[in-house]
């Protein structure tokens, strides 16, 4: 039993002669959470799309557990559970109805129907809402029911689009511990423009920008890349460059606004101690150490400006 | 499968006013209309007709009457019950819950299609039934009757097949009722353009021509197969359009 859940080659995807996702090739492993990012029409429905056989790739190969999703599409889809950007929900049913309706469809077994519409709802928080018409239901609630129908059918792989638009911000907590408990038994897919988001539930992540990946890595490098190796350093009397060049492990220093420094040093060498050691001893009235970070918009933008610049 | 689909296609017709309001109106439709009306004639006329072979059995004249304008009748119905099987659930982007679940696209076109063809099949069954009620006072000449059942399901399972498809290509379910309503009247009307020409080819692919020998009482192959090959060929279009979207997006 192979451990990949999603195999994904050379994906394209051309509508007419204009290419909107480009040879997106990635393997996803059970139990895993993959975060994908990127920008309004970046090409991050379309991929999700085609990785749910929703849409015919132009050039490419999906696999689901081994099995190809054009070759094989009912064995594959069995395994997939989807929600797409608009949740698709009978609008004249009740909760209870679409769920149940959404499991007999994913060959879910009468005699396990019923356990397994309450453990999704359970998950979801629609307890309360079993008897209720989806079209009187808010907007987070249908999310919610969306979710539901997503995972009602236990499958190994879930892919969510963007599935915390309109949440408020208990939903939002909810969803996202639902979806870290979900990559442990399962592998999650979810897009999202919404960058702590990634952060908080992903192990992986995907920037996607014009249709090609700029990023394919695990959190922790994006995470690397988003510390650096820099600390903010604010002096009263702050002496010449040259003279806290002469620190141990400094590699820059640059002045940012109000006595402010930022300084740069090598990877393992975090020269803070030194630093406030001497600022001390040499009377520099230091007020401020702290370690810089780039915020993950930075990190982003710098993505997906550098692809452009090609 | 098929039956899940089709029977979430019962539930939702059902689960509006629409699908009570049809059956109803329809049934009260063929009993004024057809039914009283045809009953109430037959003695007028019949006792007008001196001659034996001016004379036809109750069965005939109610029949004939209530047939002919149950295919009329159908042909307004059906596309507004067709109209939104596939369209509304394009305009609603619903589709995507069908086409992710492990489904073939002719599973999905088939349960649809069953869907409304049951419903069709409830409003065959009154209306059999209430000329059938005419066996408590007369003897019902039930072959004639079955015959005209047997071809106004075949003919109202046509108008079901081509009202789906042209809801697959629409968005906009009124329009797919306008179209298949155009689209069918043609089919059924335009042999009477030709009808001085009775080798005319538009005479073999009209709908009405077909369902004539039912009326009649005659069971033909011909039209068995006439009715299965059209079925069989707008179920098939609208896989293919099913499909198309798939591969265009």
């Amino acid at each position: 039993m192979t451990t990949i859940t999603v195999e994904a080659r050379e994906l394209t995807r051309m509508y007419g002669g204009n290419t909107v996702v480009r040879d997106v090739s990635f393997n996803l492993n059970k139990g895993e959470v993959l975060g994908f990012l990127g920008p309004n029409g970046a090409g991050k429905s379309t991929t999700m799309k085609m990785l749910t056989g929703n849409l015919a790739p132009t050039y490419g190969t999906v696999k689901i557990c081994g099995i190809d999703i054009i070759e094989n599409p009912k064995a594959a889809k069995a395994l997939i559970g989807y929600l797409p950007e608009l949740p698709p929900l009978y609008k004249e049913l009740t909760v209870d109805e679409m769920l149940s309706l959404a499991a007999r469809l994913h060959g879910v077994t009468r005699a396990h129907l019923k356990k397994a519409m309450t453990l999704a709802k359970e998950r979801c928080g629609l307890m309360e809402m079993s008897g209720r018409l989806i079209d009187n239901l808010s907007k987070g609630y249908q999310q919610r029911v969306g979710i539901a129908q997503a995972i009602i059918h236990n499958p190994m792989v879930v892919i969510l689009d963007e599935p915390t638009v309109g949440l408020d911000p208990i939903q939002i907590r909810d969803i996202r511990a639902l979806i870290k408990e979900l990559g442990g038994e399962h592998s999650v897919i979810l897009s999202t423009h919404i960058l702590p988001e990634v952060e908080m539930v992903c192990d992986h992540v995907q920037i996607i920008h014009k249709g090609q990946l700029v990023f394919n890595g695990a959190i922790e490098v994006l995470k690397q890349q988003r510390h650096g190796n820099k600390l903010l350093l604010g002096l009263h009397r702050a002496p010449d460059i040259k003279e806290l060049m002469k620190i141990n492990g400094i590699v820059s220093v640059e002045p940012v606004r109000d006595k402010l420094l930022r300084v740069q040093y090598q990877a393992g060498k975090d020269p803070a101690e030194a630093l406030v050691q001497a600022a001390v001893s040499n009377d520099w009235g230091m007020f401020h150490i702290s370690p810089d970070q780039t915020s993950l918009e930075e990190v982003f933008v710098q993505l997906t400006q550098q692809e452009s610049e090609h | 499968m098929i039956f899940t689909v089709a029977g979430k296609e019962l539930k939702a017709m059902f689960s509006s006013p629409m699908g009570w309001v049809i059956l109803a109106l329809l049934q009260a439709v063929f009993a004024h209309f057809g039914f009283f009306a045809g009953v109430d004639q037959y003695f007028n006329i019949m006792s007008g007709s001196m001659r034996p072979e001016q004379r036809m059995g109750v069965t005939e004249f109610v029949g004939s009457n209530i047939f002919n304008m149950a295919s009329f009748v159908m042909l307004v119905a059906v596309p507004l019950l067709s109209m939104r099987l596939i369209s509304e659930e394009r305009k609603n982007q619903t589709l995507t819950f069908l086409f992710s679940a492990p489904l073939t696209l002719t599973e999905i076109v088939l349960g649809k299609f069953i869907g409304l063809v049951s419903f069709l099949t409830i409003v065959i069954a009154f209306l059999a039934a209430m000329i059938s009620s005419l066996n408590l006072w007369t003897d019902m000449d039930f072959g004639y009757i079955a015959a005209n059942v047997i071809g106004l399901w075949f003919l109202v399972a046509s108008f079901a097949a081509l009202g789906v498809f042209v809801s697959s290509l629409t968005q906009q379910p009124i329009i797919a009722a306008i179209i298949s309503f155009i689209a069918l009247f043609a089919l059924l009307a335009f042999d009477q353009y030709l009808a001085s020409d009775p080798n005319s080819l538009f005479n073999h692919v009209s709908l009405m021509r077909h369902f004539e020998p039912f009326s009649r009482g005659l069971l033909d192959t011909r039209d068995f197969s006439y009715f299965i090959l059209f079925i069989f060929t707008f179920l098939t279009l609208t896989v293919r359009r099913l499909d198309a979207d798939r591969l265009r997006g």
